[in-house]
Order: structure tokens, then sequence, then C-alpha cells
């Protein structure tokens, strides 16, 4: 259980409003010490480095509406072999699997929608938790699950 | 919006009839700046009726989902107004988030400024 990404204990945390460059902020710090720090390939660091983004992005505009009153709450751990973080926005919350599948026929040309398919794909684990306002993401190289 | 955040983000060169667009911007992120990306790139649909329009991604490192979005919609447009969109030098992440959300499906990409000139 010591990895469950729900229940682990996180190192850091960090609560930000929801503004995009206090997000760019944290999500630089975030990167530096995932390069200090982890053993990832370059590709590991884009997969992380975009979910992290699509994540952010999503917990900002989508959760609290870029409502600046209303904060993102940040947890993290980088350890050599493995990155987990957990985001929680102010919003309701919503249900994944309300969100259409982007890659459908029907939905290719629908310019929204896609960020949730890179997360899942690029992190190795993710989980929303109810009621959907709270986002879990882990990503490990191979010796680190 | 400060004056910094107007610039242009894209640099426009007209090859015959051919309009080749490269990103100013490595990291195409940011919900203000892919806005812009955005109005400046639909501009050239809108307003100066450009029908052959090339973008070369060679100087871009890292795009999100949102970014998708305006390509997605100027593709359309370029193919409402009877014009074609087509890419080119698109790096290997960048192409991986394409084939992901099946976007590789969708455009014209081609791996250099050439071999997409000819796709015209």
């Amino acid at each position: 259980m010591m990895n469950d990404p729900v229940t682990i204990q996180y190192p850091a945390e960090v609560s930000i409003p929801s503004d995009l460059e206090e997000a760019r902020q944290l999500q630089t710090r975030i990167e530096e010490q995932l390069q200090a720090i982890t053993r990832f390939s370059e590709m590991d660091l884009f997969a992380i480095k975009l979910a992290l983004e699509e994540a952010l992005v999503n917990a900002i505009k989508h959760g609290n509406q870029m409502d600046r009153s209303k904060k993102v709450h940040v947890a993290y751990r980088v350890t050599s072999e493995r990155f987990d973080i957990r985001i929680i926005d102010e919003g309701p919350g919503f249900d994944p699997e309300d969100v259409p599948d982007p890659t459908a026929p029907e939905n290719i040309e629908r310019p929204c929608g896609r960020g949730l398919l890179l997360m899942r794909h690029y992190m190795n684990h993710i989980e929303y938790l109810r009621p959907g306002n709270t986002v879990v993401m882990s990503k490990w190289s191979k010796n680190g699950k | 919006m400060n004056p910094q955040a107007r610039r242009r983000r894209l640099e426009l060169e007209d090859v015959g009839d051919v309009t080749v667009v490269n990103f100013v911007d490595k990291k195409i992120l940011d919900e203000q700046n892919i806005q812009i990306i955005g109005e400046q790139l639909f501009d050239l649909v809108d307003n100066q009726a450009k029908k052959k329009i090339l973008l070369n991604f060679g100087n871009v490192e890292f795009l999100s989902s949102a970014a998708l979005g305006k390509l997605i919609t100027l593709n359309k447009k370029a193919q409402t107004s009877g014009g074609k969109l087509v890419m080119c030098k698109i790096a290997r992440e960048i192409m991986e988030v394409f084939e992901i959300t099946k976007l590789d499906k969708l455009f014209k990409i081609y791996p250099d400024e050439q071999a997409a000139m000819q796709a015209f």
C-alpha cells in the first residue's frame, strides 16, 4: 500500500489560486525536481509534463472556472523512480465517464476533450476520486512500481 | 492584455502561393498564448484569404491539448474556404500526441517542408 496514490504521504503540498501563471511557476518547480532527482527518460519527462499541464488546466479552467478566489490544492512526491501527484480543485467535480471519446469519428473534429485522453495515456496510473474534483496520477520507471 | 503578450507569435513567409508558418514559441502552452496563436492563425484564412497554409513545427518542442483544439478549428476553416492545411517537421514526442489523439489521421503531415510543399 506504500505506493497507493490515494493513501500515500505526500512530502510536498501547496495551494495556488486559479491562475495559469501560478500554475506555470509550480510546474517549473516540479519539473526542476524531476530533472534533478528522477532517472526518467526524456520521453517519460515529456509525458509527465504534458499530463501535469492538462491536469492543472482542467482544475483551474473546468473545475474552478478560472475563479481566482478558488484554490487548487496540489500534493506531490518525487523519488528517483516515481512521480505521484494529487490535484484537488474546489469545483463540483465531474464524472470522467461522461467525457466523450475524442478519437471517435463523430468527435474527432471537436476542438475539446483530449486532455483526459492524454493524461490516461501518458501516466501509469490515473484515478478520479468522488465527487470528481480530485485526481491522483502516478508515473514510474520500470524499477519504481 | 499587455503589449508583450500581443506580440506576433507566428513567422510568415510566402513561398509561391503557399503561406509557410513558423511558430515563434518553443512551447505552445497557456490559455492566453494559445488564444493569440489561434487568432493569428484564423486571421490567415478569415481575413487574408490564404488558401494554402503550411505549418512548420520545426521550432516547437511542446504543446498541449488546448493547442490541438486550435489546429482542428484551423483545419476546418481552411477546408470550408476551399483551402488546404498541411503540417511538417513535427518532433517525435509531439507526433506521438497526434497519434494518441488520432489527429495524425485528420491532418496532412509530412516529414519536411519540401515534401509538404509537394502536397498542395
